[in-house]
């Protein structure tokens, strides 16, 4: 019973699935832009790679990070991919060592028992099988898991699990078969032979002692070799195709290729790489405090993979970020989204199977819209001033913060300049947001000429959403400081003389400062400056949106609500005095939401000014802010 | 059944708690009337002449007083209502000073709250000084003079409507009803008062529904010089001269308009009043979308509360005006007694 014809859908699937992995990674090196394809080629003889070899164990065999997060799913997801990562390498030793020559085809390792099915009666081959019975165990009691996990998510700590397509169905159908099936395809064997060890043996003398057991062996090994051939075949076209493309995506990130603006390779392989693991579904405000739950990132990327239309999904999303920082694989969400946005829109139609396979996605681009022609935008000549404050239209809507700034600056002696007093030009973040860049460009070009001419040294402004804009997508000589940062400065510089608040206050991180900008600690320090800071459940990187985000235009102001009272209650918890934010639009939207008196951190700041000395504020000299300073 | 020796309590001593009290009083029931401020009136004590003719607020005042100056009808002041519970046949109401009233019903008639025009910062009120709202324009008009903050005379008054109303992002989707015909009110009695000022009104749409309001709105283009200006303020600011500059956009004349003004008064709006929304918390009562009390039928039970022994009163289930708001409450007394009848 030598005959190795069932061996032949698994070396197919194999065969198959090794070429087309070579072949789609060397498309896709072959459509990066130049300077990635150096990137790529210097990580391959440097640190990235002996990076990515440690951030490979650790994440895509090991899942460390979703153990830390939930240790059951952890488990199973360490179970099932580090378990067959060393039932394949001991498997290989093992037919090395113990089969018949060297360097044999991988079908004798996978199917060793078939062809020694005497082996591992006694000795050290003993051990080594209970060894093989003991990895195997690993792996089924993930698989166990696996199987709860998807029939009874909440089981699994898993408020939703994601939707599965056709061929997603068959593909988890025939992973969940390769297991079972091997353990009976060997328990059936050595229950002839009077092989195998705890597990294989017992099972199998258990199962020889009223079955014909030789009769039986075969079809299991048929079923063991199909399923990983079908399983091999469908890699591609289903969410499976995560595996080997994770590995892709973790060395390319490593050597420090990122996703831009446009659709790339990078992008091609972030869509493959996501494992619609769900955690982003869980995370999104959308989902939990307003039940909208068919937007998030994972039916997003899902929509991408399938090419359907998801013009809808793509523009409903707060782009609060917070789905990023929880993304056990890292995709960059935020700026695919953005991506897609520019696209427009996309006419929906199913793929083929055939286009599933197809190396490199061709995106139906789409007609190219009108650009807005800024021709009536003023071109003034500037004062000089050595500090620029742009309050940005948002602040604008919050006229407390502008005279909160202006006499903590006035009080400070700043040297200043009110860039857009009497209405400025937008900073061109929102058009960004809603994917259309040139219009954005026009906006960007006219304020940048404004502050150049200026001569300022330091650009102040007190909406993070401008701040963010200004940093990323100005070139400009001027330091660029939030409000909070410049705020932080005069007080470690000793301009501003502060009396101490005797209140509790929470302090809630805007998403375009925080998880935006990386602005966490200078809010803070100001704050805890004057008054006593409490901490939140959610802050920092998991700050959650105040639900009023300009990066969604169709999500209807019920629905808004709804997550501005959940993320108002969260965050008042500890039961504060005051609510701070660092954003006008958060302050306008948590006012509507909450009882707590809300206030931007330059309120809180100017209420610790000291009552204005007329003379005193006389004396003082006008301070200059030299560059060495404003570095500094 | 004869049941004039029954007793009701009325939630709300505004106009509508004062008309239902006062009605109920008349036909011989007894009726204690529970009022939260020192002094029965409500919002109508703020005001000065009312629309459409202008008509002193004190006539009105004067027939609500006289009303309830009645043997059979007590009134609390200083307290509100808490809760309302069944007790036998009857009610129970647990009033906020600990004590409680035994009752065969209640008339709700909490009345409104005025929005707090500090939830629109963009318009600056509670920043700058010479952003008031209407009742504080009302104000002036009781001592006699319309002045700045720092007592000059004003050259030009901006009224901006729908305050609070029609307006998603303060969660209010619902108009207010009274603050066009009132802004076209108050910019008249402006005018008459200081004929050099002039006056804007800036209005998404003029909603003038009662009898001899459109003419009150033609009198003041007409015979007052009132300008009409259709579009939304998007923010105030203040110049270096200490004068506010709004920025609107007008949508007639399709462009946006920046203009200096030395008072900006805030057409502002009716909410459900938060002593209500605590009631009905409390007492189990619905509340619509809009946040008003939900009326067992919007046509044919609008003050009827679905509770057995509580019936609604006047601006608790929606804005309205003086006019409606008696009428409303006199319905409800019929309600009442006709429950009170077929026990």
């Amino acid at each position: 019973m030598n005959s190795e014809l069932f061996t032949l859908p698994f070396n197919l699937g194999l065969y198959f699935i090794l070429i087309y992995s070579v072949v789609r990674s060397t498309v896709w090196f072959r459509n990066l832009s130049r300077s990635d394809k150096l990137r790529l080629q210097r990580g391959f003889f440097g640190r990235p790679f002996m990076d990515s070899l440690r951030e490979i164990s650790m994440e895509s065999l090991l899942h460390l990070k979703i153990f830390r997060k939930n240790p059951v799913l952890g488990y199973m997801h360490m179970s099932l991919a580090f378990g067959w990562f060393l039932l394949i390498v001991f498997g290989t030793i093992e037919a090395d060592f113990f089969g018949e020559k060297h360097l044999n085809p991988p079908s004798h390792a996978i199917f060793f028992r078939w062809f020694n099915p005497d082996h591992g009666a006694e000795g050290f081959a003993g051990i080594y099988s209970f060894w093989m019975d003991l990895l195997l165990a690993f792996i089924l009691s993930g698989l166990l898991l696996a199987i709860i996990k998807r029939f009874t998510p909440r089981l699994m700590g898993m408020k939703k699990t994601t939707k599965h397509t056709w061929t997603d169905r068959i593909a988890l159908t025939s992973l969940w078969l390769i297991f079972p099936s091997r353990l009976l395809a060997e328990s059936f064997t050595c229950g002839v032979h009077g092989s195998g060890s705890f597990l294989t043996g017992n099972l199998g003398n258990a199962l020889a002692s009223f079955l014909p057991a030789a009769d039986i062996a075969p079809w299991f090994w048929w079923l063991y070799s199909l399923s990983l051939g079908t399983f091999f075949f469908l890699l591609p076209v289903s969410r499976y195709f995560h595996i080997p493309v994770e590995l892709f995506l973790i060395f390319m990130r490593n050597s420090g290729i990122s996703t831009g603006d446009r659709h790339s390779s990078y992008t091609e392989v972030q869509t493959h790489a996501c494992s619609s693991c769900g955690v982003c579904i869980s995370t999104c405000q959308m989902s939990y405090a307003a039940g909208i739950h068919d937007i998030q990132s994972a039916y997003f990327i899902k929509g991408l993979r399938n090419d359907r239309d998801i013009a809808g999904i793509t523009a409903n999303c707060l782009m609060c970020g917070r789905c990023e920082e929880v993304c056990p694989v890292g995709i960059e969400l935020g700026p695919m989204r953005l991506i897609e946005r520019r696209q427009g829109e996309r006419s929906d139609r199913t793929l083929k199977l055939q286009e599933k396979y197809s190396l490199m996605r061709r995106r139906s681009t789409l007609e190219r819209r009108p650009t807005q022609s800024y021709r009536y935008l003023v071109r003034e000549e500037p004062e000089k001033a050595d500090v620029l404050f742009f309050a940005g239209c948002m602040t604008h809507l919050t006229p407390s913060v502008i005279v909160a700034m202006k006499k903590i600056m006035d009080s400070a002696g700043v040297r200043y300049r009110f860039m857009d007093e009497n209405g400025g030009v937008c900073c061109g973040r929102p058009l960004m947001l809603a994917g259309r860049d040139r219009e954005a460009r026009e906006l960007i070009n006219h304020n940048s000429d404004v502050i150049w001419k200026s001569g300022a040294q330091i650009l102040v402004t007190s909406c993070p959403i401008c701040y963010k804009v200004f940093r990323e997508s100005y070139y400009l000589e001027a330091r660029v400081m939030h409000h909070s940062e410049f705020i932080n400065l005069l007080i470690e510089e000793g301009s501003l003389r502060l009396g101490y608040l005797h209140k509790k206050v929470v302090y809630h991180d805007p998403c375009e400062l925080g998880r935006g900008s990386g602005i966490y600690e200078e809010p803070r320090a100001v704050i805890s400056y004057v008054a006593e800071l409490q901490s939140s459940e959610q802050e920092r990187n998991m700050s959650l949106c105040c639900g009023g985000s300009l990066g969604n235009l169709t999500l209807s102001s019920g629905k808004r609500a709804m997550i501005a009272a959940d993320a108002a209650r969260t965050l008042t918890l500890g039961l504060p005095d005051e609510l701070i934010t660092a954003c006008p639009l958060c302050k306008k939207t948590f006012v509507q939401a909450t009882e707590t008196k809300v206030s931007d951190i330059a309120e809180l700041v100017a209420a610790a000014l000291p009552a204005p000395r007329r003379e005193n504020a006389k004396k003082r000299p006008a301070r200059r802010h030299s560059r060495a300073t404003s570095n500094g | 059944m004869k049941t004039t020796s029954a007793h009701i309590v009325v939630a709300g001593g505004g106009v509508a708690g004062m008309e239902a009290a006062g009605t109920l009083a008349e036909m011989g029931y007894r009726v204690t009337m529970i009022e939260k401020d020192d002094e029965p009136g409500g919002h109508l004590l703020q005001w000065h002449a009312l629309f459409p003719d202008r008509r002193p607020a004190d006539e009105v005042r004067n027939y609500l007083r006289k009303h309830i100056e009645q043997r059979n009808l007590s009134i609390i002041t200083g307290t509100t209502v808490e809760k309302i519970r069944h007790h036998g046949s009857g009610v129970l109401v647990s009033l906020s000073g600990g004590t409680e009233e035994k009752a065969d019903a209640v008339i709700v008639a909490t009345g409104f709250d005025l929005f707090d025009a500090r939830r629109k910062e963009e318009y600056g009120y509670g920043i700058y000084d010479n952003v008031i709202t209407s009742a504080e324009l009302e104000g002036m008009f009781n001592r006699g003079r319309v002045a700045k903050a720092d007592g000059s005379v004003p050259a030009r008054i901006g009224l901006i409507h729908c305050v609070g109303s029609r307006d998603e992002k303060v969660n209010n989707n619902h108009c207010s009803k009274v603050c066009c015909v009132t802004a076209v009110k108050q910019a008249i009695e402006i005018r008459k008062m200081l004929p050099s000022c002039e006056v804007f009104c800036f209005y998404m749409d003029m909603r003038m529904y009662g009898p001899y309001y459109e003419e009150l709105y033609r009198e003041s283009q007409e015979f007052h010089n009132v300008n009409f200006i259709r579009g939304k303020v998007s923010e105030a600011s203040v110049n270096i001269n200490n004068r506010l500059v709004i920025k609107v956009e007008d949508t007639l004349a399709g462009r946006p308009l920046k203009m200096e003004l030395d008072i900006m008064v805030l057409m502002v709006g009716m909410e459900m009043a938060g002593a209500g929304m605590k009631l009905a918390e409390s007492s189990g009562m619905k509340r619509g979308i809009n946040r008003f009390l939900e009326t067992a039928d919007h046509h044919y039970g609008n003050n009827l509360s679905g509770i057995k022994g509580i019936f609604y009163a006047g601006t608790c289930t929606a804005p309205m005006n003086i006019t409606d708001t008696i009428s409303h409450a006199r319905a409800a007394v019929a309600e009442t007694v006709r429950y009170l009848n077929s026990r």
